[in-house]
């Protein structure tokens, strides 16, 4: 007999996408509906439903996965449900108006792994993706969950767990890719004054904007994070371990929890783990959402209770961390990496990868690209299979013009370095960063001047304060960048911005400050004619900076297609535009304030940015 | 929930691991197609598909695919099933019931010799020109 709900036996496995992104585009109102409908079928004894963690392919949420068959369909709606029940899920029919068509094409790709945007993806960090509710720890267990724990605990010493993590040359995901094996050695040797115990710390401050990886990680397979810092504590000898994620991801926080009681419940954590004698718990830690406690002495200070603010180093956490003791930080995806490595062996994960950088890179895809979503890619792998073949390119037909990595602490790649392939040292090479794994894609609309003010302000906004060249320098960065994008540039500031950008790089105190610079100074190198076309011919080639922009009526235009509409004239709050219904319009240049509104509101494309 | 040793660990994996089989994709040994038409669901068809997934619950298989279709054709002979073992042409039942399916189950889908008693024919309609 089946000793628990999930040991029953369906002919269909509905994995319906539970990440936010699907949630918040009423994914469980749309397994409401299905669960509806099923029991009017009366299907509950056949098909089962399964809610899973964040599927990737984000762009096509909501999102659902029919097993046995890999039956992708996407944009699902409630109203869907009825008709899908009754054709596919009763009679076998699979529905073809709800699955994938790819761009310029007729014919839908019924099954996940024949779509381009899967195809050249490898799991490792995301290997349960789709396949279990990240809320029943059966269905983590089912999938090899803790079997690397077991061995860990009962066929490992401490020393041999860290060879093995050496060997696979596994380096920190979080952005900086210090070798995990090396950083676990270090706590593990470190002395911990007035004797006492060691920490464990997982970092889930996720903050780079437009990334979602750590977020997704957790919400879908918890189970593989927790694994990993039980098997981190017994190679460091620590006896607990934290888990400090932000309170805005709301869903991790939730599957966390369950997680974490699951494990407990089930003697994977706590005292006397698997009946081995090894005692280690983990504690989820809130964080306000300061992009500064992503650092790791801020962090550190945070859990403690005390303000979010970093302090010099050395002391590394290893030697003094979390009240004053040895401490191991690693980030959510180095964690999850863990089990497989001990599991499958420091060889195979060797095997996926460059030279210096193993294993693979989970990246948040966003921007101006057509396949948005959560990708996990194996190092090495070039920016132009992610961007072409996995990301399906740029959207609408723009050219590509370069891609952000690594956030506000990363910079711009330009397209000529398109083939650049994705490792920790080419990143950084070309001026920018792996970073946790933001990327987000620009196109020939996008002004690398405005970017790089973007993600200044962001750091200005973010800087804590506590060293003056953050807290000046961002801001003094800024002011500048605001005052080129306003047409207000004068020729010596590119120097200016560029000094500044260096001293900042050089004298601030924490990781944020002296990443801060590197979006302007990757746009400085690679995009220098954009600044000097701000600056010298008070142009804005991408036509974003709207102050520097000129709008003018084409007459013809606007007579011929339009007949005169008057929806300019009636929407300018300046009154800058001249005409009557039927006539052709004119601006007023003395009078527009480059709000641009006329261009926004005409229907004809009579208006013309120059 | 009790706390588990290592030993149990292993074994909830392998109880917990083939009631997900569906999800990963791998070789069947046969796929059984119960045709799920009105007239199939009104005949009985429903119960054929019950008794056939409890069958395979109650032996713990992982390797036998349940699946449904819409009408075949030939009302008259529901509830119907189809059977697809590897290498092998489907052979087509009539005239079904649970205790019919479950001797299907045992004798052909594992036993591999076609209950002639039951059969229709072998050999499945045309899809393509």
């Amino acid at each position: 007999m089946p000793e628990t709900a999930t040991e029953k036996t369906y002919r269909l496995h509905l994995m319906v996408c539970a990440g936010t992104g699907c949630v918040s585009n009423h994914a469980f109102e749309i397994k409401t509906a299905l669960e509806e409908e099923i029991r009017k079928h009366k299907l509950e004894r056949e098909v089962t439903i399964v809610p899973t963690g964040c599927n990737g392919f984000c762009e096509r949420g909501p999102i659902m996965v029919v097993q046995p068959g890999n039956i992708f369909y996407q944009h699902l709606s409630v109203k869907d449900v009825p008709h899908l029940v009754e054709e596919h899920f009763l009679k076998g029919r699979p529905v073809a108006k709800l699955m994938y068509v790819p761009p310029a094409e007729k014919t839908p790709v019924p099954v996940l792994g024949d779509i381009p945007f899967f195809k050249k993806q490898v799991l490792v960090a995301l290997r349960n993706r789709g396949l279990i509710d990240p809320e029943k720890i059966e269905e983590s267990i089912a999938r090899d969950g803790y079997k690397a724990l077991a061995k860990a605990l009962t066929g490992m010493t401490p020393e041999a767990i860290i060879a093995e993590v050496s060997r696979s040359g596994l380096r920190g995901r979080g952005g900086a890719g210090f070798p995990t094996g090396l950083k676990w050695q270090l706590v593990r040797s470190a002395v911990s004054p007035n004797g006492g115990g060691r920490y464990i710390v997982c970092n889930g401050d996720e903050g780079d904007p437009g990334a979602f990886m750590d977020r997704s990680i957790l919400e879908a397979d918890p189970h593989s994070v927790i694994e990993g810092m039980v098997i981190g504590a017994k190679a460091i000898g620590a006896t607990a371990g934290f888990v400090y994620v932000r309170n805005e991801y709301p869903l991790a926080v939730a599957r966390l929890g369950v997680a974490l009681e699951q494990a407990r419940a089930y003697g994977l954590l706590g005292t006397d783990i698997l009946g081995t004698g090894f005692d280690f718990d983990i504690q989820i830690k809130r964080g306000a959402g300061a992009f500064v406690c992503g650092e790791e002495t801020a962090l550190i200070a945070s859990i403690e209770g005390r303000l979010g603010e970093p302090r010099p180093r050395p002391p590394y956490p290893a030697q003094s961390g979390l009240w004053g003791k040895p401490t191991c930080i690693n980030n959510v995806e180095t964690w999850a990496n863990v089990p497989l490595i001990i599991d499958r062996g420091s060889a195979w994960f060797a095997g996926i990868g460059t030279a210096t950088s193993k294993g693979t890179k989970v990246f948040s895809l966003v921007g101006k690209i057509n396949n948005t979503g959560l990708v996990e890619v194996p190092m090495g792998i070039s920016l132009r299979e992610i961007i072409y073949e996995i990301g399906g390119g740029i959207p609408a037909g723009k050219a590509f013009k370069a891609v952000q990595t690594g956030g506000p602490s990363g910079g711009c790649i330009p397209k000529e370095q398109i083939d650049l392939p994705i490792d920790y040292e080419s990143l950084a090479a070309a001026g920018s960063m792996m970073g946790s794994g933001g990327m987000v894609v620009m196109d020939e609309d996008t002004c690398m001047v405005d970017v790089a003010r973007y993600f200044l302000s962001f750091t200005r906004d973010e800087s804590c304060g506590k060293c003056t060249p953050c807290r000046e320098g961002t801001k003094a960065m800024l002011d500048i960048l605001t005052r080129i994008t306003e047409g207000k540039g004068v020729p010596e500031d590119i120097v200016l911005l560029e000094d500044l950008a260096r001293a900042v790089k050089d004298t601030a105190l924490c990781g944020l400050g002296k990443t801060a610079p590197n979006p302007v100074l990757t746009t400085l190198r690679y995009f220098r004619d954009e600044y000097e076309a701000h600056i010298e011919r008070r142009k804005c080639p991408a036509h974003v900076c709207r102050q520097l922009n000129v709008y003018t009526i084409d007459p013809d235009l606007c007579l011929a297609k339009g007949k005169g509409c008057d929806v300019c004239r009636r929407n300018c709050a300046s009154e800058a535009i001249r005409g009557e219904k039927g006539q052709a319009h004119a601006v007023l240049q003395d009078k527009c304030i480059k709000c641009g509104v006329c261009a926004d509101v005409c229907a004809f494309g009579a208006v013309r940015v120059e | 929930m009790p706390k588990l040793t290592i030993d149990e660990l292993a074994k909830m994996r392998d109880r917990t691991r083939r009631t997900m089989i569906p999800r990963e994709g791998g070789e069947f040994r046969a796929k059984v197609n119960v045709h799920m038409g009105t007239c199939g669901i009104a005949a009985g068809a429903r119960t054929v598909m019950t008794a056939l997934i409890e069958e395979v619950e109650r032996r713990g298989l992982t390797d036998v695919l349940l699946t449904s279709s819409g009408c075949a054709g030939l009302c008259s002979r529901e509830p119907m099933m189809t059977v697809e073992t590897a290498g092998k042409p489907p052979v087509k039942y009539v005239n079904l019931d649970a205790a019919k399916a479950r001797e299907i189950l045992e004798r052909h889908v594992l036993g591999g010799s076609i209950v002639q008693a039951y059969a229709l024919g072998v050999g499945s309609e045309k899809t393509d020109a």
